[in-house]
């Protein structure tokens, strides 16, 4: 009969259900897309993280720079060109003003849930504690000095120093 | 003088209390100790308040962004203030339920 699994089963499951997982104490969350729907998961990631008291830093690298570039961060656009999740078709989405019109959509939406724009957003993280970082390959590549940056940025850092920061943490790409 | 214990409230398994009513500020100094809070400061009050308030007037708590700025305590503060989270902690110490939003 099974009858004598049962107990060497139960021994097993209950004293690991009644250890619980060490809670994560530090994130590390990599932004690397340029698009509202990029940027803003990673965003609330970080804010979300300090909500609950967990150590953040958010590194932006590649197109994510946008979300820290003064005069690009308020006018990041939602993709509708290559992504599926916006159910619409590929030619459509290459009309003009397209992209123009599901960001405004879609920011009337997250104004109402009151998620923040991208800067005030930006301010908030750095505000609870968060560092904010720049990809120095990224900004060589295309060009960016310091100044281009909102003040909110505490550096402009290489991979190499981006794992160190990350130490003892979980990483999150983005 | 009769003294409430937190023993004598009824709260979740995060620690929030289920019943608004059964709060008082003996029991938000308490909730307070727990959570490495020596001291509510007039500050500290201000934010719990606030939290409390909007939340008995409303049914929601307010979002981390709302805190900012209408509970006249900037972010950078708050996190001073509550080191592990504000808004949930400020909830917390308010007696009021554990918030829900993402933001």
């Amino acid at each position: 009969m099974t009858t004598t699994m049962e107990p060497t089963r139960e021994l097993d499951v209950t004293p690991a259900a009644e250890e619980l997982p060490e809670p994560i104490a530090k994130v590390s969350i990599i932004i690397s897309k340029g698009s509202l729907d990029g940027v803003y998961p990673g965003l609330i990631m970080a804010n979300g993280a300090r909500m609950d008291g967990i150590e953040a830093n958010v590194f932006f690298t590649f197109f994510g720079l946008e979300a820290i570039t003064k005069k690009r961060q308020d006018k990041i656009k939602v993709a509708t060109v290559g992504n599926p999740g916006m159910h619409m078709p590929t030619l459509l989405g290459v009309l003009p003003g397209m992209s123009w019109m599901a960001t405004k959509m879609m920011s009337r939406k997250m104004e109402k849930l009151d998620f923040p724009p991208v800067s005030e957003f930006v301010e908030m993280i750095a505000d609870s504690g968060a560092g904010i970082y720049a990809c120095k390959a990224s900004v060589d590549m295309f060009g960016l000095e310091p100044e281009d940056f909102v003040p909110q940025v505490t550096g402009v850092i290489t991979v190499g120093e981006f794992y160190e920061q990350a130490a003892g943490g979980e990483i999150v790409f983005t | 003088m009769t003294t409430t214990e937190l023993t004598d409230v009824d709260r979740d398994a995060d620690g929030f209390l289920r019943d608004p009513q059964q709060w008082n500020a003996e029991i938000a100094v308490q909730i307070a100790h727990e959570a490495g809070i020596e001291e509510l400061t007039p500050r500290h009050w201000q934010v719990v308040s606030y939290m409390r308030d909007t939340y008995l007037a409303t049914g929601e708590a307010p979002s981390i962004r709302t805190l900012g700025k209408a509970s006249g305590v900037p972010i950078k503060e708050l996190y001073a203030l509550f080191p592990k989270g504000p808004a949930k902690l400020a909830a917390r110490i308010g007696g009021i339920p554990k918030p829900h939003g993402c933001i």
